[in-house]
């Protein structure tokens, strides 16, 4: 054990890129052109979801009584051409799907952003500081894991009425767990390493330490958690709001949509479909990158 | 056997801990929830009748002590009664457990009868036509999300095809829709689990030995592999299985089944919080038991594991 000096430091994902593209041989190109099409899907729906105002061809909220439950047609139908028809209510489903894109990734970031925030806050401190804040910090943590989230979001939401705000600290918290586990158990490798007791030596600060020195080496990790839980908390906005508990009419959101759209899934059945599909390819495709950055930058996290 | 006492006791008391945080957050959100008493009386009723309302629920007393007369009443399975139904909030729920039951168990049976053989298939079968679709069907199912699956198998098995009933719990043909939309995650997860776990397994230098030997390939699978590859996947099992129970709550409200899934939501619109929290806690507390059964079969499986 003369060799402490690791042949890559944890933030140099390319040495393991390198590798991981040498095994996968003749799939690889195959799977870079896949996920490719995943992450432009998913940078098409930012844009799309950012420029909303611009790209809905009408106003989503506007109703038209004249033309309820138009089919999806090239042609006008009360003046105006509905690419994917109208709902119950004669509002243009196109237009509630660009806006829904906007509250969904708005809803995800901030979720993905609450959690972050939250998780790795408590996974660098009970990695870092250990003793009773880590013991603390990680019997909540097992304990939340222990039971099933959801339910308790609902109860949560149910008593304090639906919004967005607890909408987003909600689903943000439900998800704070991850990035606190394996912070936590980097931040321990991390910890012991000479190179941290070599600036502790030099008179180093704790924040200096953490800020300049920890958190860059668990970067990469950071953000193949939050991508994986961008389309967690996607999907939770969605089921919550198709349950009545998260975005509140008359606002578009897909999970929404596809309620409205339940009671006439026989005759308009693209009221439901339409939004109901494109959170289901958000869904596989931002999952995708995820797993394809976890495979990239950190193989180590797998098993988690 | 001592070590393993050990590590029984450590999950045991860690079942106890989120069992208890389980209650002190529904305690919490009961407390934010606002009055209740003006819910149970008329909008014309006089101060003296709700003090006494409010005394008797407890609500005069100081928090710390309503804190402690709540944990003693949960230890006994009282939450109140409904308001609705007008009877104690936990005989309800317990009314509705079996149909939630009947649609757990089912989903998770199709899911591991149908998940274990793909996922052993697609790794035997490695990058063959069937691992490839079969995995590419799973990465799907695991991202899926259940209350689109459930309307879309709705558009397609009922109201296009015909051949299910839509909603409702009554004969076989009922169950068939929920237990599928709800069993495809775990449907999706497990067989991604079991085909790498064999994967794993076949990498093994004991596998290559007996290959070597000349046994033949389906005695290698048979007896070397899936002894092996049953750890991670029984724990996957396990999991899937709690997480079945969040799962229900949309495909009950999607098929209309009535199970406490379904319940918790309508108590929800109509503000029966007694029931809320008493499904809310049966949920955690069988959650919570299922994982610390298979903490155990995992702890008899591997002996690997059983120190610490």
């Amino acid at each position: 054990m003369a060799s402490s000096i690791p042949a890559s430091v944890p933030a140099d994902g390319t040495a393991i890129a390198d590798a991981a593209e040498a095994r996968a041989g003749r799939g690889a190109r195959r799977t870079r052109r896949l996920v490719a099409a995943g992450g432009a899907f998913v940078a098409l729906l930012a844009v799309v979801a950012l420029a909303a105002p611009w790209l809905a061809p009408q106003d989503p909220v506007r109703q038209s009584l004249r033309a309820r439950l138009a089919a999806p047609t090239l042609e006008a139908v009360d003046g105006k051409a509905h690419l994917l028809g109208t709902d119950h209510l004669g509002r243009d489903v196109l237009s509630r799907v660009i806006w829904g894109a906007r509250v969904s990734l708005l809803v995800g970031f901030a979720a993905v952003g609450v959690g972050g925030i939250v998780g790795a806050g408590l996974g660098l401190l009970a990695g870092y500081r250990g003793g009773w804040a880590d013991t603390v910090i990680m019997t909540v943590a097992d304990a939340q894991l222990a039971f099933p989230f959801v339910l308790l979001a609902i109860g949560i939401i149910a008593v304090l009425g639906p919004s967005f705000p607890t909408l987003i600290v909600v689903i943000g918290l439900s998800g704070w767990v991850a990035y606190a586990r394996v912070l936590r158990s980097q931040v321990l490798v991390l910890r012991s390493r000479e190179f941290v007791d070599a600036i502790q030596a030099l008179g180093g600060s704790v924040p200096r330490i953490v800020g300049r020195h920890i958190v860059p080496n668990v970067l990469s990790s950071l953000v193949v958690i939050a991508t994986l839980e961008l389309a967690r908390a996607v999907v939770l906005e969605a089921t919550l709001s198709f349950l009545g508990l998260g975005i509140q009419p008359p606002t578009p959101s897909w999970g929404g949509m596809v309620q409205e759209g339940r009671e006439y899934l026989d005759t308009a059945w693209w009221i439901s479909t339409c939004p109901g599909l494109i959170l289901m390819l958000t869904s596989v495709a931002v999952s995708r990158t995820g797993d394809w950055l976890r495979d990239l930058l950190d193989p180590t996290l797998r098993g988690e | 056997m001592r070590p393993f006492l050990q590590f029984l006791g450590t999950r045991l008391l860690r079942a106890l801990v989120a069992v208890w945080l389980v209650s002190t957050v529904v305690f919490g959100v009961m407390r934010l929830s606002g009055d209740p008493v003006p819910l149970l009386l008329p909008p014309d009723a006089p101060r003296s009748e709700y003090a006494r309302v409010a005394a008797e629920l407890g609500l005069d007393r100081p928090l710390p002590v309503q804190y402690v007369i709540f944990l003693g009443n949960t230890l006994r399975g009282d939450f109140g009664r409904s308001l609705h139904f007008r009877a104690p909030a936990m005989e309800v729920v317990a009314g509705y457990l079996p149909a939630t039951l009947e649609l757990g168990l089912t989903s998770f049976a199709i899911a591991v009868i149908v998940a274990v053989p793909v996922g052993l298939l697609s790794a035997v079968k490695r990058n063959s036509l069937l691992d490839q679709s079969a995995m590419a069907v799973a990465l799907v199912g695991q991202s899926a999300p259940t209350f689109f699956l459930g309307i879309l198998f709705i558009l397609l098995f009922s109201l296009k095809a015909g051949w299910l009933p839509t909603s409702g719990r009554g004969t076989l043909a009922h169950l068939v829709l929920p237990a599928l939309t709800l069993g495809a995650f775990a449907m999706a997860s497990i067989a991604r689990l079991t085909r790498s776990a064999v994967l794993e397994v076949l990498r093994q230098d004991y596998v290559r030995t007996a290959r070597a030997k000349g046994l033949a390939e389906w005695l290698v699978v048979a007896k070397h592999t899936l002894k092996n590859a049953a750890v991670p996947i029984v724990t996957i099992t396990g999991l899937q299985f709690g997480g079945l129970l969040g799962g229900a709550v949309v495909t009950e409200t999607v098929f209309a089944w009535p199970g406490i899934g379904r319940l918790a939501i309508q108590s929800i619109y109509s503000r029966d919080y007694p029931i809320v929290q008493a499904v809310v806690f049966l949920s955690a507390l069988l959650f919570i038991v299922i994982n610390l059964a298979v903490d155990v079969v995992y702890g008899l499986l591997d002996p690997r594991i059983r120190p610490r």
